[in-house]
């Protein structure tokens, strides 16, 4: 057991899957020659040759489209994105084909593919890069949608995203790539996908959320317990499919929901888990559902990034509100 | 718009700088590529193709078919290019190839159910290396490297041949495509069929290039200008290519200047952009035509043998048509059981309310 973080947990998980699954490629801009924007994939062009390791044009459309042909064909390939800002010109590889070629053709072809894209706010970062843009693809059916929120989940959602035979969208929080550091374990390891993780037990309010902000909601609640207020944090961790049950059990228990995301409000993916909680719960809710979520505007630039990031202060500030109005 | 774009004719003129082998007369320029036997099948090929296509616009004017993108004028450019593949190899059509997918061994009943509106119609047999219809335009293109690509990463030397039109060379995946195939190396083979009309676009209007063969040039690769209405051309050009991939050396591009005699699709009126004069001159360089002259010429072919061949590809289309009668629609169950390897439980609880409104 050694502490690594976010980025170095992928990395060790790419790593266990070169060496271990013959038909693995990784395919994306400087992912071979400097280990990508991130530097998740240093090191294993020398490891794996260049061959599996493939640096690719400037191509973010081709990069999706060579790799659902790779896939159809046999291969295994874990694409990078180099950001969420460029996966919207992969988009209608990932909308027309990737998501589809499965009910197409009955099952004949398949895509069983990862697609890694950075993304979230909080880098300090030129334009484009901090969008939260993951309901736009948990909208498309077809696709798994994967937030993972630690270096642990990283690794194991990685490892069952690339074992998986369908197609994978995997977001990874950019703020969190060096910021947390954890135990991880030296062989490979998996975690199910679809399955929610709590993060932190409560009793009086659930906080529903997902990548970076399960970071913040936890902070947020070790505050308010000061004032009495006890928050359970339940990390989704899994957007497609949605882990349900533990929604329904966590909110039967607290009675109060919020959802919490950094993508805009307006059709956020906050907005589906607030509809299912109120299908599944409306019964045992105390009070409204509520969302506290970045704006729906433009994500500011660098000097003015914090106006939009849903901030501890404003979480604890809304936490109380829910509890103790 | 530049003048000189606007003096510039709006589809390709009839080749002249292009590849050709048998002119329209049916007269040999070289020796022809394949056997007079071969040719022969070629030939019942393209009929099946001009004859396949026909009933499929008549049935969906009898509305059993949703739309249907005829192919008349295109047999040459599509039965020359599908001869030379080998088995394995890999086909990515777009949506106008009806007789170069059955060339590679998808079933004409399953191109009909895909036009009539079952998803079953998008699944070939196993073994049975063709992708199903792509409609966006050219977003196939860079599947054909992936696949070519796999192949080689598997050690197999298989190749991947994809076809799109004029129009698609203005996307950007086409570009994406090319640029990738020739940085790796990848044996694919880019088929465009030059016929002449994006719906109501002119060639002209797609591109300042002069011919569409010679962007291959700037990606790195060779790129042929072939007379699409040339059986021999074709059919010769695209081995030469296809050799040339299996071989490790690379992509081509071919142009294959053909002409698209019938509206986009059936939901289209070609009058109101073309004229029938042009449609006309096309006429007369009818690619079946052409070898059907080559063949007379030769004793090839006989009167006796059109009709044979006519009423056994009307037995083989009748029996397509008829498969038409038990096409059907996905099950309730079906909707959703092709979404996942493994239905997830929002699906599984998703298709039991659609049963419940099932009868």
């Amino acid at each position: 057991m050694s502490q690594v973080n976010l980025a170095e947990a992928l990395n060790r998980t790419l790593d266990h899957a070169l060496a271990e699954l013959e038909h693995v490629v990784i395919l994306g801009q400087d992912v071979a020659s400097i280990g990508g924007m991130f530097g998740v994939t240093s090191g294993l062009a020398a490891k794996y040759g260049i061959d599996r390791v493939i640096d690719t044009p400037v191509s973010e459309s081709g990069t999706v489209g060579v790799g659902l042909g790779l896939a159809i064909a046999g291969m295994c390939p874990v694409l990078e994105l180099p950001l969420i800002g460029l996966s919207y010109s992969a988009f209608n590889q990932i909308a027309t084909h990737v998501s589809r070629i499965r009910n197409r053709s009955r099952h004949r072809f398949t895509a069983p593919l990862v697609i890694r894209v950075p993304f979230g706010g909080g880098t300090r970062s030129p334009e484009h890069h901090s969008d939260s843009m993951e309901a736009i693809y948990a909208h498309v059916p077809g696709l798994k949608v994967l937030v993972p929120s630690t270096p642990v989940d990283a690794a194991g959602l990685l490892r069952s995203a690339i074992e998986d035979p369908d197609p994978v969208l995997f977001f990874e929080p950019a703020r969190l790539y060096r910021s947390i550091a954890q135990e991880l374990p030296a062989q490979a390891i998996r975690a199910p996908i679809g399955v929610a993780s709590v993060s932190r037990g409560g009793s009086q309010v659930t906080i529903l959320t997902w990548g970076s902000m399960v970071r913040d909601a936890i902070t947020a609640a070790d505050q308010v317990e000061n004032d009495g207020v006890s928050v359970e944090v339940l990390d989704l961790r899994s957007l497609v499919p949605l882990d349900i049950n533990a929604i329904t059990d966590s909110v039967a228990k607290t009675g109060r929901a919020i959802v919490l995301h950094e993508a805009p409000r307006t059709g956020g993916f906050g907005a589906d888990v607030a509809a299912q909680i109120q299908e599944h719960c409306f019964s045992l809710l105390k009070s409204p559902v509520r969302r506290i979520t970045g704006w729906d505007t433009v994500f500011p630039l660098r000097l003015s990034e914090h106006l939009y990031m849903p901030s501890v202060e404003r979480i604890s500030s809304i936490v109380k509100q829910v509890v103790l109005e | 718009m530049s003048s000189r774009s606007l003096s510039r004719s709006a589809v390709p003129s009839q080749p002249t700088g292009a590849v050709q082998v048998l002119t329209r007369d049916g007269e040999l320029l070289e020796a022809p590529p394949i056997s007079f036997q071969q040719t022969r099948k070629l030939y019942r090929t393209m009929t099946l193709g001009r004859a396949f296509d026909r009933h499929a616009v008549v049935l969906q004017t009898q509305g059993l078919l949703t739309s249907y993108a005829p192919a008349e004028g295109q047999e040459a450019a599509q039965v020359g290019s599908a001869a030379a593949l080998r088995h394995h190899d890999w086909m990515v059509p777009s949506y106008r190839e009806p007789i170069a997918m059955w060339m590679h061994g998808y079933p004409l009943d399953r191109l009909l159910a895909a036009r009539a509106g079952s998803e079953l119609g998008g699944s070939p047999p196993t073994g049975v290396n063709v992708l199903p219809l792509s409609l966006s335009i050219g977003s196939q293109l860079t599947h054909a490297v992936g696949l070519a690509w796999a192949e080689r990463l598997q050690g197999r030397r298989r190749i991947a041949l994809t076809y799109f039109g004029d129009g698609a060379t203005s996307e950007g995946d086409f570009h994406e495509a090319m640029n990738f195939a020739a940085r790796f190396s990848i044996g694919c083979i880019f088929l465009c069929q030059n016929n002449g009309w994006a719906i109501s676009t002119p060639r002209s209007r797609q591109t300042a290039s002069e011919t569409i063969a010679q962007k291959a040039i700037a990606y790195g690769m060779p790129g042929y200008q072939v007379d699409g209405n040339d059986l021999f051309a074709v059919y010769k050009t695209t081995l030469r290519a296809i050799r040339r991939a299996r071989m490790g050396k690379g992509p081509t591009l071919i142009e294959a200047l053909t002409y698209r005699l019938g509206p986009h699709t059936t939901s289209d009126d070609a009058a109101r952009y073309r004229t029938d004069k042009e449609v006309e001159s096309w006429r007369q360089s009818d690619p079946l035509t052409r070898v059907r002259l080559y063949l007379s010429r030769n004793d090839a072919w006989s009167p006796e043998w059109q009709v044979d061949i006519d009423r056994r590809i009307a037995h083989q289309i009748e029996m397509a048509v008829d498969s038409l009668n038990h096409v059907h629609g996905l099950t309730p169950e079906e909707c959703f059981d092709a979404m996942y390897a493994e239905l997830p439980t929002h699906l599984v609880a998703q298709r039991a309310s659609a049963l419940e409104f099932v009868q």
